[in-house]
């Protein structure tokens, strides 16, 4: 997840306030839920001020670092980290009852989209319209590669295996699990010895 | 239509897998199968597709919902979606508890420290994916330099842009 718009109000919390008693399985549903449907454009700071702030189910310190775990897995850190603080409460339960909460309402949305362009897609104005947003979209993904890319500096380790994933998937196209089956162990075999 | 679903199955839970750090790292691969390989829709309609899951809350990865509707229906949203969304969460339940016990590790940062740069050349190659297929010409070339720019340089929430860029496309196509 890209970002961190709400940032005005990443206040922490008072220190001394005591911690809450832990969630319901209602509020799990109900917490997630209000973050799937606040999180145009970005989850995960939105996911942080329910968490931490609202709610103070963790301290800054626990959300970071579940947030290490859900970035260290595959897949949207969101979605991990709502199966993570689930089960963390109220195991499988919670977990389902907090993906359940964070996804329905993305889905529901994403669907009435995809609907209206179904029904509105052949309007040379909707087209148009769809058009700009694709250019805007891929500008997103722009901006996030720069972001991703920017921090690594200019390490000769990281500048070859990111120009080689560029090449190998950007350019040549090549089919990406075998170009990863061989290049994640190359890089990790790479970066095992530096600091 | 039940080889369809299958197909839509294994394909986004082969790739949710290797979405190491995050939806983006899978994008060309994902527009590969669904464009060139099955031939399920042909490049800007998966390019459309993916502006509308940009333009939805939640994790960008939802084009997978809609790839899955266009494909087959309801039951391809939901296979696509599961098969997108399910398998890394069961991976998360299964290590959440784990986590505790390998994530001061030496080998837990080392693999994170290697899988970075990849993950780096990954979104790159999606970010060149995406532009060869949506930047055609002065206008979407502009636009997408501008929403790279903009986001880079200021904290404006990304909703605000794609829907500026939706109504200079639609006003720029008339």
């Amino acid at each position: 997840m890209r970002g961190k718009w709400p940032a005005a109000s990443l206040a922490e919390p008072a220190p001394t306030l005591p911690k809450p008693a832990p969630p319901s399985l209602g509020g799990l549903f109900l917490g997630f839920l209000t973050v799937g449907l606040c999180g145009f454009g970005g989850v995960l700071p939105w996911a942080r001020r329910m968490v931490v702030e609202q709610r103070r189910w963790l301290s800054p310190a626990e959300f970071t670092d579940l947030l290490g775990l859900c970035q260290f897995l595959p897949g949207p850190n969101i979605i991990n980290m709502s199966v993570a603080l689930g089960a963390r409460f109220h195991g499988l339960p919670g977990a389902l009852v907090a993906f359940s909460g964070i996804t329905v309402a993305p889905i529901g949305v994403v669907l009435t989209l995809g609907a209206l362009y179904e029904r509105f897609g052949d309007h040379s104005v909707v087209q148009h319209a769809i058009t700009g947003m694709a250019a805007a979209a891929a500008g997103l993904v722009v901006a996030t590669a720069w972001k991703i890319a920017t921090p690594l500096g200019l390490h000769w380790r990281g500048i070859l295996v990111a120009g080689v994933a560029f090449i190998a998937i950007g350019w040549q196209q090549w089919p990406l699990l075998p170009t990863l089956l061989v290049l994640a162990p190359l890089s990790i075999a790479l970066h095992w010895r530096a600091p | 239509m039940n080889e369809t679903l299958a197909a839509l199955g294994a394909l986004f839970g082969q790739l949710s897998l290797v979405a190491v750090g995050g939806g983006n790292t899978i994008l060309p691969e994902m527009q590969r199968q669904v464009v060139d390989v099955h031939h399920w829709m042909d490049a800007r309609a998966f390019a459309a597709l993916f502006a509308l899951a940009q333009a939805s809350p939640g994790p960008n990865m939802l084009i997978s919902t809609l790839i899955g509707w266009r494909v087959a229906g309801a039951w391809g949203a939901a296979v696509a979606t599961a098969g997108m969304f399910g398998p890394p969460a069961i991976l998360t339940f299964c290590t959440s508890r784990a986590w505790e016990r390998f994530r001061d590790r030496p080998w837990r940062r080392r693999v994170q420290a290697g899988l970075m740069p990849l993950t780096a050349g990954l979104v790159m190659a999606a970010a060149m994916r995406l532009a060869l297929t949506s930047a055609h010409g002065l206008g979407p070339a502009a636009i997408m330099l501008a929403t790279a720019a903009v986001l880079l340089t200021s904290r404006l929430n990304p909703l605000v842009l794609l829907a500026l860029a939706a109504l200079l496309g639609a006003l720029g196509g008339n």
